[in-house]
């Protein structure tokens, strides 16, 4: 499959919770093995959003395009299908507390796959070692800090090779260190694997550091605000709400 | 063949090829592994001219080789391997933190024996402990310098109230129609199922209405404070309150306590009165007792010390659940299952030491002549 073709295509969408309109008709684009940044202020339905791309929450009308097929009017198991191919790194990491790490891994692979034990146990150190948790296959979510949650949570996403990757959040509540480490992560991933990533943050830092295309949501309007790559909206703001929420308001 | 290996003086050349997705040859893949571990190989060179579609099923081979060759300083030469490949694999290898886990060291028989031993009696110490602070803490609130919220007091007393009323009715309603008809069957042997009535009245006052209602309660009161309270430990409320010079005692336990000792003994009346009419129902509509005489011969078994007994048994009941509801919850760990646990050990624990309490209580009882 070609790059720069539209993998995620959300067409004419709106996000609300029964009355209560969130988002209203915004419409954006994906390419195949770009990382794309969803921003905006905090309450602003970026996780909404998120819950709608991923199917965790139908969508108030509009429609949203996975590789071609209309993901917000299949049925749900052609969506289960879908979202096999869809990891996804919630913003507390939502690991399994019961389970160890490599237990929380393989339970995608087991679920999905019907690989050996092996095999099964390999991918897990494999997908640890690439998040930086070599070795950390018995540990249980409560033994590691936030950083390392976030970094298992990750692994769990990558468990079956997805296509895309959801993040909401990533840097949320980590130290600078932790939180460049993930970025880092973000981008080694994307550019090993291809992997088309979807971030949603209102961290500058990282949006900076990221990069990528990126849509701007204005809870004030319901709608896209601003798109482009961070640093050219910096540049030439399309409004005031874009040029503040870059500047941290200081402009 | 995807996999294979050559091997030429010092230098070992992987050949992969064709598709890797899923793949799983164990004994292919352990053949390859043992072949480079042989010591006279000192290169080892990927070659990857044929490979085509891949996933993260070979990437876990690279990276098994890999990670054996820079034990065995072994070195690796990438031919015509993709390029996110060969990035994958070096990102996998370089770590940036090593575990440190306590390595736990097995121990014999007579250290566990030993070490159950003194676990039990921390677990009487901390209990003991609990139960002088949750003293201390009504001491605190007799002389009015608790901080206890209305609010939290209310809700409890709201939930072992007028909430609890109807399951407490049923399930005594119950208990009476059972034991009037368990024991129908033996007194009527003799002609005398009119005792059914009494049997009926006094075993419901004197203990049944009380044990019934308390273990309901457990159930259903004491396994909510044990949920609500491990929850806040879970969120790090409690350290809040703690960091905030709040006596979780005082803002926690008290509310609860107060309000389950105050509803148990009309709970126990209430269930009292129910287990009656449970008997009534049989004795009248299966024994064709006529209900007036029913009624005097409840009346005459029915006695103010036993009444009062039974009711003293639902306030030290209440007091039992509230505190192991407490306990527990205070003293859950710190993830989502331990919310679970305690909840059960809440209500286990409590049924348990309400049987024993019992026990205890009957034999004073007994001394006494009561
Ligand atoms: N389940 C829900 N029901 C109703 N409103 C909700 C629900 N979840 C979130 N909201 C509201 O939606 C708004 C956006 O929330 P969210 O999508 O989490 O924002 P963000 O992730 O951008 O901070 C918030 O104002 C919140 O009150
Ligand atoms: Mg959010």
């Amino acid at each position: 499959m070609k790059q720069n073709e539209a993998q995620i295509k959300v067409k004419n969408l709106t996000v609300a919770y029964g009355d209560y309109v969130l988002l209203k008709n915004i419409s954006f684009e994906v390419c195949r093995g770009d990382i794309f940044i969803i921003m905006g202020a905090s309450g602003g339905g970026k996780s909404s959003l998120l819950r709608v791309l991923t199917g965790l929450m139908p969508a108030a009308s509009g429609e949203v395009f996975i590789d071609g097929i209309n993901f917000s009017s299949a049925t749900p198991e052609e969506q289960k299908k879908i979202m096999r191919r869809c990891g996804i790194l919630y913003q507390s990491g939502a690991l399994f507390s019961s389970m160890t790490l490599a237990d929380n891994i393989a339970l995608p692979l087991q679920q999905y796959t019907n690989y050996s034990p092996a095999l099964i146990k390999e991918l897990v150190s494999l997908k640890l070692a690439l998040v930086g948790l070599r070795g950390f296959e018995d540990f249980y979510p409560a033994e590691i800090s936030g950083g390392m949650k976030k970094r298992a949570g990750l692994a769990r996403a990558l468990a079956l090779d997805p296509e895309i990757v959801y993040f909401d959040e990533p840097s949320a509540g980590l130290d600078p260190i932790s939180s460049k480490l993930l970025d880092d992560l973000i981008i080694d991933i994307n550019q090993s694997l291809g992997t088309t990533i979807v971030v949603v943050t209102h961290e500058l830092n990282s949006i900076f550091a990221i990069g990528g295309n990126s849509v701007f949501l204005d809870a004030n309007t319901k709608s896209i605000a601003g798109c482009g790559n961070p640093k050219d909206l910096l540049k030439n703001p399309p409004n005031e709400t874009v040029l503040k929420f870059l500047t941290r308001g200081e402009k | 063949m995807n996999l294979d290996c050559i091997v030429s003086d010092d230098m070992a050349e992987v050949v992969l090829s064709g598709d890797f997705i899923g793949y799983d040859d164990e004994g292919l893949k352990n053949a390859v592994y043992r072949r480079l571990s042989e010591a006279k190989i000192r290169k080892i060179k990927f070659s990857g001219a044929l490979l085509r579609k891949w996933d993260s099923s070979l990437v876990v081979i690279l990276y098994r080789i890999a990670q054996d060759a820079g034990v065995r300083k072994q070195e690796l030469v990438y031919d015509r391997i993709p390029d996110n490949l060969q990035k994958l694999v070096r990102l996998a290898l370089s770590v940036d933190r090593q575990p440190e886990k306590g390595v736990v060291r097995p121990r014999s028989f007579l250290e566990n024996v030993g070490a159950w031993g003194i676990e039990i009696w921390r677990g009487i110490k901390k209990g003991l402990d609990f139960i002088g602070h949750t003293m201390s803490s009504v001491m605190r609130l007799l002389t009015s310098s608790a901080v206890m919220r209305r609010v939290d007091f209310l809700f409890a007393l709201e939930d072992s109230s007028y909430k609890a009323v109807g399951i407490v009715s049923l399930v005594s309603f119950m208990v009476g129609l059972i034991l009037a008809f368990v024991g129908a069957i033996q007194l009527k042997t003799f002609g005398a199922q009119i005792y059914v009535a009494s049997l009926v009245a006094i075993g419901m006052t004197r203990i049944m209405g009380a044990i019934m209602v308390g273990i309901i309660m457990a159930g259903r009161t004491g396994a909510s404070y044990a949920a609500a309270i491990g929850t806040m430990q879970v969120n790090e409320e409690l350290d809040a309150l703690q960091t905030m010079g709040i006596s979780r005692f005082d803002f926690l336990v008290l509310p609860r306590i107060i309000a389950l000792t105050i509803t148990m003994p009309f709970l126990t009346m209430l269930a009292d009165g129910m287990g009656i009419a449970g008997g009534a129902f049989v004795g009248i509509t299966l024994l064709g007792i006529s209900p007036e005489e029913y009624w005097k011969y409840s009346y005459d078994a029915l006695d103010m010390t036993n009444f009062l007994v039974g009711i003293f048994h639902g306030f030290v009941y209440g007091w039992i659940i509230a505190v192991c509801g407490c306990y527990y919850g205070i003293n859950a760990g710190r993830n989502a299952d331990s919310v679970g646990l305690a909840t059960t050990k809440a209500v286990v624990t409590g049924i348990v030491w309400m049987i024993v309490v019992t026990g205890i209580l009957t034999m004073i009882f007994e001394v006494l002549g009561i």
